[in-house]
């Protein structure tokens, strides 16, 4: 492949591609994001190969192994264009009925469609609710290209946005428009990224580096890795338009490492953009140079902070620096460095190519643009949803997540990691927003959201993100690292029952002193999830106390397993299953649970058939005492 | 099976007892020119890794990636080695190597069991999923068997949330696996 | 060198740009307090103690004093009712797992702990692994783990390298005597880096 010297070299090359590809030809674009890759997306591809092979089909109809189009849920996801149709959870042994009834036969395979709660089929990707609510400015390109081919990305319209910062804006031109579009960080801050652009572009010093953070730490929160393994070349767009803006040369993209295939394709994806001469010396023609390297991470969250991560970059101990001093002007190497988030990057492209205007058209006052979430937990429809902001959670959580799974009741939505809070029901047509959601004790954070229902308990949420901070904290400053420990000792005693009259306020006082004296955003946000939890969940933390009981039914050692006498059927299933064998009984007999061998690991509830229903879970109240060995069941009438 | 820990397992360790190394001086005060102990001579993948990142110490991370990929743990050799060519100190290089979970000190085994404790996972049973895993390997988290054959870890968020609970062996991602299909997933492992 | 003024409880103190905001209080005779703070090592600002309140143009916020530069116009209180007791609960947190630190945490009001900590009688302030690394270069002494399992360490190698040069400075540093009391010459049994990794369960 030859360079593109210049603007009008790159628009050539895009209609050379273009005028190879037969936009009406048939394409079966399947997706080979991680999640796919683990319902076996390889096989489905290769089963493709072979029978299009086989049927004679190849060089009629295309096949491209596209990145992450975000409906995690119902992979393999297998989208056959240019009519759109959508088949989900499809195997290898579909592949033939796919190929045959629908490539061929022009007809659809009903059973892979999308159904809805009414039991209809939806047979177009666009009119699937899911995607139907979303506005997919950024992740929407995933599904149209191979993240490993450039030609792809250019056939899109790939680094026209590039051309047109080089050749027809300048520098500062392209700092001002950023600074109009509001273009607020994604990676949990929130922080005008032109304005931060600005202090390192003013920063003294000739040697300036920009940064993509893709060390998505956010337990929960897959965005960054759907969008480097989905479509690595807009974020390296972004990121050398941002870095013309800046006066840097050099950029670094900070990946975790346990995200190998975005790794991957990020490293491919620069080697060809070298190739073409959109990354190097001289780009596009351009006077200007810019090169970047790829740093990975070695599985710490605390080193996705900004100036953690760069002291990481320098090789050593990812340790927060104090923000006194901003790393915008003394990043790495003690250089004016500018961090933003993958997405942040992602948008870049976007607001170069058609305005800060038509940018801020989009979102809320304060909030400008999309926000791509990553909507998991107890809702249906899980996977990654951009929305506009402005959007209310419950229009997220139920019109595009499909509501709560298996009919149970919604009880809280976590947002922003482990920094972020817990939002109960009395507040779900909260519109997403920056300020709107740190208002009300959370923060829009990474972008992770995590549906709870009834059988969540908060107490246990609490304790699950603070012992996370735990062993992800630094642990230099005595008040995040003793105090967050202290506070884990404690949420822990009230789960195992232990808990004391005074702990609440206990915890309380321990928050503000991590809030107030911890030097990082992570000491400082640490307190959220208990104070978040305290705050609309209190009635939960005083039955932990008070009553010893856990109304959700999960924290171990509150929780007892008893079988109703008048309800078993002795069919010993969960005899069987048991697996401290603490269950006694026969054939026809009731089946009895000794407390004492018994590790409430909840199976016997689980499969016990729901026509018996005989297993209770019981917490806050005895035990009641067992019959006495030998009892026969007492056989329900006409529900054998 | 039993874990591989305790005082009798530190490999590749330089004697903490000045008296029980019998190639130095029994001065107790050393200085660095003294001492007759070679940095070791034939390093072989550890130098080809070190060399392929041109020794530069702002590379020490991946370096040590590098390492901990291809020979599953840091010995104490590897690390000296690593010290003296990028001109770190060793205790740095020790620091480095403890604070990131991605490396090991200790051989971990043939096979990696990750069991994902993110939210989404923790919201869906992880912790269940955790128990079934502890069950069928017979090692705790951190903990390597005795054959070197597993070690089992918990990872926070490996990034495929609408699996979860997810397991991931080798590089191979399991969804919210039944306690059966659990067991057939370890006794695949060669 | 810039004059920067600012006001440190209600005295007008005259400092240099670059100075700290506890430098400038200790030239002017205000004493702030610290911990992990030593005029000889680069500031650490992981002990909490010298926490102050600094406002200007109205807002006001808590800072660590050793860590942040004068400005001109800040104003600065040293010892309100909030500081105090972030104070306090500070020396209580420290106090759980070091009890020999039970003199100093008397002064700050706290006389038993209302936690409870496994007693390593280190609170991590971090002055011989920096005065090791920064002013002897001997780098012998090194932190390792990360979070509540965060450690101070000796390296096992420091030893038979010479690395550790035995001078013992580092005793007089430490303010809850643990080195002192628990090295025996350059053997270091019990603190060193492999003492700590099998000394855990798992990792």
């Amino acid at each position: 492949m030859t360079r593109l010297k210049s603007p009008a070299a790159l628009e050539r090359a895009r209609k050379q591609i273009l005028s190879q590809r037969d936009s009406q030809r048939p394409c079966v674009a399947i997706c080979t994001g991680t999640g796919c890759q683990s319902y076996g997306c390889n096989k489905v591809y290769t089963a493709f190969v072979n029978e299009l092979a086989n049927t004679g089909l190849q060089g009629k109809v295309d096949i491209r192994q596209t990145g992450c189009p975000g409906f995690c849920e119902r992979g393999t996801i297998v989208v056959i264009t240019p009519e759109e149709i959508c088949y989900l959870r499809v195997k290898p042994e579909d592949v033939p009925e796919i190929v045959s009834t629908t490539l061929v036969g022009k007809r659809l395979v009903d059973r892979l469609l999308y159904e809805d709660s009414n039991g209809k089929k939806i047979a177009y990707e666009g009119d699937i609710p899911f995607y139907k609510r979303q506005m997919r400015i950024v992740l929407g390109n995933n599904r149209l290209l191979d993240p490993k081919s450039i030609d792809d990305y250019i056939a899109l319209g790939g680094y026209s946005a590039l051309a047109k910062a080089l050749f027809k804006m300048s520098p500062e031109q392209v700092l001002e428009e950023v600074k109009r579009a509001n273009l607020r960080g994604r990676g949990g801050g929130g922080f005008p990224a032109g304005t931060k652009w600005e202090t390192t572009r003013n920063a003294p010093g000739t040697t300036k580096y920009v940064i993509v953070n893709a060390d998505e730490g956010d337990p929960g929160a897959f965005m960054d890795r759907a969008l480097l393994e989905g479509n690595p070349h807009c974020i390296l767009e972004g990121l050398i338009i941002g870095a013309y803006a800046i006066g840097s040369h050099e950029g670094y993209v900070y990946v975790r490492q346990e995200y190998p295939m975005a790794t991957e394709n990020v490293s491919i994806a620069i080697g060809q953009a070298r190739e073409y001469g959109l990354l190097g010396k001289g780009i596009l023609g351009s006077g200007f140079n810019f090169d970047v390297t790829v740093h990975r991470g070695a599985g710490a969250f605390v080193s996705g902070e900004s100036s953690a991560l760069m002291t990481a970059l320098e090789g050593m101990v990812g340790e927060p620096r104090p923000k006194y001093i901003h790393t915008a002007v003394s990043g790495v190497r003690g250089q004016p460095s500018n961090l933003n988030n993958v997405e942040t990057w992602a948008n870049v492209p976007l607001i170069v190519n058609k305005g800060s205007k038509w940018f801020t058209s989009i979102g809320t006052a304060g909030s400008k643009g999309t926000k791509i979430f990553a909507l998991v937990g107890k809702v249906n429809n899980t996977g990654l949803v951009e929305v506009p902001m402005g959007m209310t959670l419950r229009e997220i959580i139920y019109d595009i997540g499909g509501g709560l799974r298996q009919g149970k009741k919604f009880k809280a939505v976590q947002t922003g990691g482990p920094s972020g809070g817990c939002i109960p029901e009395s507040l779900l047509d909260l519109p997403v927003d920056f300020d709107e959601l740190t208002k009300v004790g959370s923060m829009m954070g990474s972008g992770g959201m995590i549906v709870m229902d009834e059988d969540n308990c908060m107490v246990d949420i609490a304790r699950y993100f603070t012992s996370f901070l735990g062993d992800e904290s630094c642990g230099k400053c005595v008040s995040c690292r003793v105090g967050i420990g202290q506070m884990i000792k404690i949420l822990d005693r009230i789960c195992q029952g232990k808990g004391q009259r005074g702990d609440i306020e206990l915890l309380e006082e321990l928050c503000e002193v991590v809030r107030d004296v911890s030097l990082c955003a992570l000491g400082k946000t640490a307190p959220n999830p208990v104070l978040s939890t305290i705050r609309y969940f209190r009635d939960e933390y005083e039955a932990h106390i008070e009553q010893k009981r856990c109304p959700a039914g999960v924290c171990k050692a509150l929780v007892s397993y008893y079988i109703k006498p008048d309800k078993c059927q002795g069919c010993q299933i969960c005899l069987r299953d048991c697996p401290v064998e603490a269950i006694t009984g026969g054939k026809g007999l009731v089946h009895i649970i000794d407390q004492n061998k018994c590790t409430r690991c909840g199976t016997c509830l689980e499969v016990c058939p729901s026509r018996f229903a005989a297993v209770a879970r019981l917490s806050g109240e005895p035990v009641p005492a067992a019959p006495p060995l030998g009892t026969k069941v007492v056989r329900q009438k006409g529900k054998q | 099976m039993e874990t591989k820990r305790g005082k009798r397992s530190r490999p590749n360790c330089v004697s903490t007892s000045v008296s029980d190394n019998p190639e130095l001086p029994a001065s107790k005060v050393y200085h660095r020119q003294e001492t007759n102990r070679q940095v070791v001579q034939e390093p072989g993948r550890t130098q080809e890794i070190v060399d392929k990142y041109g020794a530069d110490k702002t590379d020490l991370i991946q370096i040590l990636l590098d390492i901990q990929r291809e020979k599953r743990w840091l010995s104490g050799d590897d690390l000296m080695y690593v010290s003296e060519k990028l001109d770190v100190p060793l205790s740095q290089v020790y620091r480095v190597a403890t604070f990131y979970t991605a490396f090991s000190l200790i051989p971990q085994g043939r096979h990696h069991v990750l069991v994902c404790m993110g939210t989404a996972c923790h919201v869906r049973g992880s912790p269940r999923l955790l128990d079934l895993v502890i069950n069928a390997l017979k090692i705790k988290p951190g903990e390597t068997s005795l054959d070197q054959k597993f070690t089992l870890s918990t990872v926070n968020c490996l990034g495929c949330c609408a699996l979860g609970p997810v397991l991931q062996v080798d590089s191979q991602y399991h969804g919210n696996p039944s306690a059966g299909e659990v067991k057939k997933i370890v006794a695949g492992c060669d | 060198m810039n004059k920067v003024k600012l006001n440190i409880d209600g005295k007008e103190v005259e400092s240099e740009e670059g100075m700290t905001v506890l430098e400038a209080a200790r030239s002017a005779g205000i004493n702030i307090p610290t911990l992990c703070y030593h005029e000889k090592l680069a500031p650490h600002a992981a002990c909490g103690i010298c926490i102050v309140e600094i406002s200007r143009g109205g807002r006001s916020r808590l800072v660590l004093s050793c860590i942040y530069n004068v400005e001109d116009g800040l104003v600065v209180k040293t010892q309100t009712p909030k500081l105090i007791k972030h104070r306090k609960m500070l020396m209580e947190l420290m106090l759980a797992s070091s009890p020999a630190i039970a003199d100093l945490a008397r002064q700050y009001g706290v006389e038993k702990p209302r936690f409870e900590d496994k007693i390593t009688q280190c609170v991590l302030c971090g002055r011989c692994v920096r005065y090791c690394n920064e002013v002897k270069k001997a780098n012998a002494i090194t932190f390792v783990g990360r979070g509540i399992n965060r450690r101070v360490a000796f390296v096992d190698e420091a030893v038979s390298k010479g690395v550790c040069m035995d001078c013992r400075e580092c005793f007089g540093l430490c303010p809850t005597g643990k080195i002192p009391r628990e090295t025996d010459s350059a053997c270091f049994d019990g603190l060193t880096i492999q003492d700590i990794l099998f000394d855990k369960k798992g990792k």
